[in-house]
């Protein structure tokens, strides 16, 4: 298979806040909040160069959704940031009247997203956030994989009109997509091309789908892999066109299996083009403290959960 | 005084599209809405600076509304359509399938005059900050007015606005608040009282005026007051008494009209109560 490198770990959310100051430099319509995070989101630079188009909400989430609502009456674009828990599942009805329904331009900007925000805990790890977001009626869900993909996806999302829900992390992971690429709202990316089975992953599972294949490339199986960095609208084309080829399939995500990624490829699937599948994702639990790579092993969102599930699909092939 | 005049006939031709609109479906919220009816007309017909041809949804160097306590549509339609937002006829097609005249307000079926869903209640004055605070990075030097029912204050974002519009000087906002002293279960003081409500919105550092909304001259004299003090780093309410059902006898000093329909026996009853001044739709 072909072979994966990377320079150094990043975290994605250095990604969002690089890529949120590239579009303060660029656009002055570009408008910030934060609800009390503006270091967790890192947002400072943004913050230090254009105070006057920062908005600092406190810890009040609805009313930094709301604001960013309002904001979007006059032509500006607001980018609000805070951890994905209190972006989602605690404002789920001021995003869902006066963002969703009410079709506005706002970007919600969710760091420290899944089990990899580590010795928080349950309280801060939501794992249902994908499954919030895309319940909602045209709202865009994107979770890019690592640090370039995000400061890109940042950056794409402002010459998108309507509402987006940008999720990433707290972690370092391998950064190892090119930092000049072009990040295209909807379309999957074919890592690597393989003929046994495909592999759609999407945030920081990218990575340990590459692990994986690497691994199973060992074992003979030939992995396809995926991102899918924008779960909604999903690349139906792309997937349905590596699935016709490969006829076995494996989700893995950090989110939970109820409403996550692998919700969405079983229901194109099953529609489509019925295939066997196996999903790598939370099983119906609440998360706990814990080192990031400790709980991905022990919730079961590992590298060795995808082998193994690529393996136990392909017996159903 | 003819302008006063004016509209007060206009305010009593909304009234009667209210109690007709609600109705025809058997459905809607005649109470609050004839309680606030005086204060939007006035708003739309006198104060506000707008342009209701070719709506704009940005709004830009026009004053602009918004309606936090959603459910008072029937109200707010009858005095878009008035203003000349959309067609008169519209209104009949309130609360039915294929309208844009939705229950409560949305903006997805573009209907003109509206610029965000309302309906789950104390969202609106954050969207009011947010659009104020909008206008002052656009240098636009018009303002923005939001109306909020008492009972929802009773949401916590309500509060979470108070502070933020207090803390960034959103000076260019002229909130105010339906103090009818009714919600869907009662008497709000039996409720969730909101206590001394003036004092509260003084400490949060907003500039508290006071009215008898159902009063046409005072809400111009006071809305027109509200407008001399922006500008001065603080945001303003106007506490605004009202009678619920103002202007139909059986539907006032009662919290029972909030969300009930008139028969047809009752529709004649205070179709008879409201004069027919514009024509009805």
């Amino acid at each position: 298979m072909k072979k994966f490198d990377y320079k150094d770990k990043k975290d994605t959310r250095s990604g969002f806040g690089a890529g949120l100051y590239e579009l303060g430099k660029k656009n002055k319509n570009i408008v910030a909040l934060c609800a009390d995070l503006i270091g967790s989101l890192k947002m400072n630079q943004f913050v230090d160069e254009f105070p006057e188009r920062f908005l600092q909400c406190g810890i009040a989430e609805a009313n930094m959704i709301g604001t960013a609502a309002g904001l979007t009456i006059g032509g500006k674009i607001p980018f609000a940031g805070t951890f994905a828990n209190f972006a989602t599942g605690r404002v789920y009805d001021q995003i869902r009247q006066s963002v969703a329904y009410s079709g506005k331009n706002v970007k919600i900007c969710a760091s420290h997203a899944g089990l990899t925000l580590g010795e928080d805990g349950a309280t801060h790890q939501i794992m249902e956030d994908i499954g919030l977001m895309k319940m909602l009626p045209g709202m865009v869900v994107i979770n890019p994989c690592d640090y370039n993909q995000t400061k890109a996806a940042t950056i794409a999302i402002a010459d998108y009109v309507g509402p987006v829900y940008l999720r990433f992390g707290r972690p370092k992971v391998p950064n190892f997509t090119p930092e000049d690429q072009k990040f295209e709202i909807g379309k999957a990316i074919l890592l690597n091309e393989g003929s046994d089975v495909t592999i759609f992953a999407t945030g920081h599972l990218v990575w340990k789908a590459i692990e994986a294949a690497e691994i199973l490339e060992q074992k003979g199986i030939s992995c396809e892999i995926i991102n899918i960095h924008t779960i909604k609208p999903l690349d139906a084309e792309a997937v349905l066109s590596s699935v016709s080829k490969t006829k076995a399939v494996v989700t893995a995500e950090e989110h939970m299996m109820n409403g996550g990624l692998g919700d969405s490829i079983a229901q194109l699937l099953s529609r489509k083009l019925p295939t066997p599948i196996e999903m790598v994702a939370v099983d119906d639990k609440f998360g706990e403290s814990g080192k990031p790579e400790e709980l991905l092993t022990k919730y079961g969102i590992d590298t060795d959960n995808i082998v193994s599930a690529v393996e136990s699909v392909l017996q159903r092939k | 005084m003819s302008d006063i005049q004016n509209l007060k006939q206009i305010a009593s031709q909304v009234r009667r599209d209210i109690v007709r609109m609600v109705h025809a479906q058997n459905s809607g919220h005649p109470g609050g809405s004839l309680g606030c009816t005086d204060f939007i007309t006035a708003l739309y017909f006198e104060i506000m600076d707008h342009n209701p041809i070719n709506f704009d949804m940005d709004g830009k160097n026009q004053d602009i509304f918004f309606l936090s306590n959603g459910h008072l549509s029937a109200l707010w339609y009858s005095v878009l359509a008035r203003t000349g937002y959309f067609k008169l006829e519209e209104l009949s097609t309130f609360r039915t399938l294929n309208s844009r005249l939705q229950g409560h307000p949305t903006t997805k079926e573009g209907l003109p005059g509206i610029r965000i869903a309302s309906g789950s209640l104390g969202q609106g004055l954050s969207v009011a900050c947010g659009a104020a605070i909008t206008k002052k990075l656009n240098n636009d030097p018009k303002l923005v007015f939001s109306l909020h029912g008492d009972g929802e204050l009773q949401e916590g974002q309500i509060w979470e606005a108070a502070m933020f519009a207090a803390q960034h000087k959103i000076d260019n906002l002229i909130a105010t608040v339906d103090y009818n002293g009714k919600q869907i279960d009662g008497p709000v003081d039996e409720i969730i009282s909101l206590g001394n409500l003036r004092a509260k919105w003084e400490s949060f550092g907003w500039h508290v005026l006071e009215m008898n909304g159902n009063d046409i001259v005072e809400v111009v004299k006071i809305v027109n007051q509200a407008k001399t003090l922006t500008g001065n780093g603080k945001p303003i309410i106007i506490l605004m008494k009202t009678e619920m059902g103002m202007g139909v006898d059986f539907m006032m000093g009662t919290h029972k009209w909030h969300g009930v329909a008139p028969n047809d026996a009752q529709l004649e009853t205070a179709l008879n109560q409201l004069k027919e001044s514009l024509g009805d739709y």
